[in-house]
């Protein structure tokens, strides 16, 4: 809600100097309250020698200027709405009109529901004119019409992906081979010809990271297989609450590969959550109990290189998943395959072979067709822009902006 | 009792999920006290999730020295360092330092557990070095072309190596922001795109094997 033009002249008369003009003040959108948002017309006196005050008083109506308190002064050549990087479809004036945006905090008082009275004024040395005044009240808003790009995206992605696992469900589709993933059979089996154990780590975040999830799904999997071939399973934890889900998920494995007896509760435990601690005892496990298969999926830091190059010196085999790029190099480095990033999240589709799960990787497919087209298209759009300097490119490219 | 085991946790899923996948677009205080209790219940569960870790830790232990298996000594040292910090720090009321003197518990802290980990995180050093020495070996076109790479980058790191080489600075940073940037979004795309798509998945239940067990 926004008016405009409460008092119709300036309250100190400049010739050389002309009052802000359009002023126009507003409950700033798309954002959680207590803030207004001023919008007026830039100036032909515009300049660094001539600044702009915002001043702000408490509502209804604030018509002595004794009430009005300075809550900004710039120069009047800066603070444009082309400076606040807005998207197009929430921009509230031209771009070259001028925007400040008053915000609760450092001694300014905005509350929720309270109306307040704004007026702009132009300064020059000791000359001051002032614009009309306008009134307006914070309130938070429901939606973040910044981020509309960034949701209709996700809807339109999520409606791709719930398309091709309708369409998986008709149809064989192709999958490629992951090398890492064919090796699990492999790591086991060898494993169960040494007799030793298999180790299983799932990374180094909780249960709310996606990557955590995926370790703890392709768990099972192993799991399943390492029943079958009555091979012992070591999974340490860092994590509480990631444990008792592997637990879980374990314990389903070896009823479903029908070895319910050889499941033991302490296959998962917990170590410790602190980084190294964790490492070094893991580290005693490679080097006392020697595993022949380490599993390494999940997220990871600079434990990954102390973990792997251990599991290195022991002559085991070592599969690792992860979406940590930072730690990739150190993976690839020292283990014989490497799932990386998102192959940790196709391991559940690629083992379990259900349509549903495959379904789900052709639709990230098309979601990677789709960025690489407007990766493509956006380039072409960007250099058009900045060669012929035509607004049109921008308008496009803004819908793949990431906007707070 | 399957719709306990089953049905419940996944509707529960679901509605949380939405919820806060919606809270990202709802910038209202409502959405954000909501986020703000939520993260609170998820500390307080963490905090009560550490008992049963501590509990499985202990058992685990316990079982290594009633068995005595090999290395059960290490177990004895473990329940020591437990029972000792945690009745030092109850001793000195969880502080390290009282009036600026060093607490017992902070000496524990800053001269035994410090120095330990300093110690792990120092032995990274030497396994970099023998990893680059196994991966830097030209057995094959990939690896002698990673070789290639790690040696120019090297050189443009180093003040020696761009006084010997002076091209290899602009060269080590156009590896790194064109060639090493360009690899590391593509797989960034990736792995955002994964996660999205598993987030859906297990929203909507299609992937459930996390709650234990295969499909019902």
């Amino acid at each position: 809600m926004w008016f405009i033009g409460l008092c119709p002249q300036g309250l100190s008369a400049q010739t050389t100097l002309s009052p802000p003009a359009s002023v126009l003040v507003f409950d700033t959108p798309s954002d959680g309250g207590e803030s207004l948002t001023v919008v007026w017309s830039s100036a032909a006196s515009d300049g660094p020698a001539v600044k702009y005050q915002v001043l702000l008083g408490e509502g209804p109506v604030a018509f002595d200027l004794g009430a009005f308190k300075t809550v900004a002064e710039f120069p009047s050549n800066s603070h444009y709405v082309r400076d606040a990087k807005l998207a197009w479809w929430i921009r509230p004036g031209s771009k070259d009109d001028h925007l400040f945006v008053i915000k609760n905090g450092k001694g300014i008082g905005l509350k929720n529901g309270h109306s307040y009275v704004v007026l702009v004024a132009a300064v020059s040395g000791t000359d001051r004119v002032m614009s009309a005044t306008a009134q307006a009240s914070p309130t938070p808003n429901w939606l973040n019409l910044n981020q509309l790009n960034n949701l209709i995206l996700a809807l339109l992605f999520g409606a791709v992906v719930f398309y091709a696992i309708n369409q998986a469900k008709r149809k064989d589709l192709f999958l490629r081979r992951i090398p890492g993933l064919d090796a699990v059979d492999e790591a086991i089996g060898r494993a169960t010809e040494l007799g030793k154990p298999v180790l299983y780590m799932t990374g180094a975040h909780d249960m709310s990271d996606p990557s955590t999830i995926a370790a703890a799904v392709i768990l099972g999997r192993v799991a399943k297989r390492a029943a079958a071939y009555e091979t012992e399973l070591v999974v340490p934890h860092r994590e509480p609450i990631t444990m008792a889900v592997c637990q879980e998920i374990t314990k389903q494995a070896y009823l479903e590969a029908g070895k319910p007896d050889l499941f033991k509760e302490d296959a998962n435990f917990f170590i410790t959550s602190d980084q190294f601690s964790y490492t070094a005892a893991v580290d005693g496990i490679m080097l006392r109990r020697k595993p022949a298969a380490n599993f390494f999926m999940g997220s990871y830091f600079a434990e990954s290189l102390l973990l792997t190059e251990t599991g290195a010196s022991t002559g085991a085999i070592q599969i690792a998943g992860t979406d940590s790029d930072h730690q990739l190099p150190f993976f690839v480095t020292t283990c014989d395959y490497t799932l990386i990033g998102e192959e940790l999240y196709a391991a559940s589709a690629y083992l379990s072979r259900e349509p549903i799960q495959i379904g789900t990787l052709r639709g990230q497919d098309l979601g990677k067709a789709f960025i690489l087209v407007v990766i493509g298209l956006g380039t072409v759009l960007a250099t058009i822009g900045v060669v012929t300097g035509v607004e049109w490119p921008h308008l496009m490219l803004d819908l793949f902006k990431d906007f707070k | 009792m399957i719709f306990l085991r089953r049905q419940l946790p996944l509707l529960i899923t679901m509605a949380t999920g939405l919820v806060f996948a919606a809270q990202y677009y709802v910038p209202h205080p409502v959405s954000e006290q909501l986020l703000t209790s939520v993260t609170k219940w998820l500390q307080i569960i963490g905090g009560f999730a550490l008992i049963l870790g501590i509990t499985s830790l202990f058992q685990l232990h316990a079982a290594k020295i009633r068995r005595k298996e090999p290395g059960w000594g290490y177990s004895l040292v473990l329940y020591a360092g437990i029972v000792v910090t945690v009745l030092v720090g109850l001793w000195n009321g969880g502080k390290e330092t009282i009036d600026g003197a060093m607490t017992a518990f902070g000496w524990i802290y800053s001269y035994t557990l410090v120095p330990l980990q300093g110690t792990m995180f120092a032995i990274l050093a030497f396994f970099i070095a023998s990893a680059a020495y196994r991966s830097f070996r030209a057995r094959s076109r990939e690896a002698a072309v990673l070789l290639a790479a790690a040696v120019i980058v090297m050189m443009g790191r180093v003040p020696l190596g761009e006084y010997i080489l002076p091209i290899s600075g602009d060269l080590s940073g156009w590896i790194l922001n064109i060639l090493n940037a360009a690899v590391r979004r593509a797989i960034l795309i990736g792995v955002s795109l994964g996660a999205i798509a598993l987030s859906f998945k297990i929203i909507f239940g299609v992937e459930r094997s996390y709650l234990g067990g295969g499909r019902e």
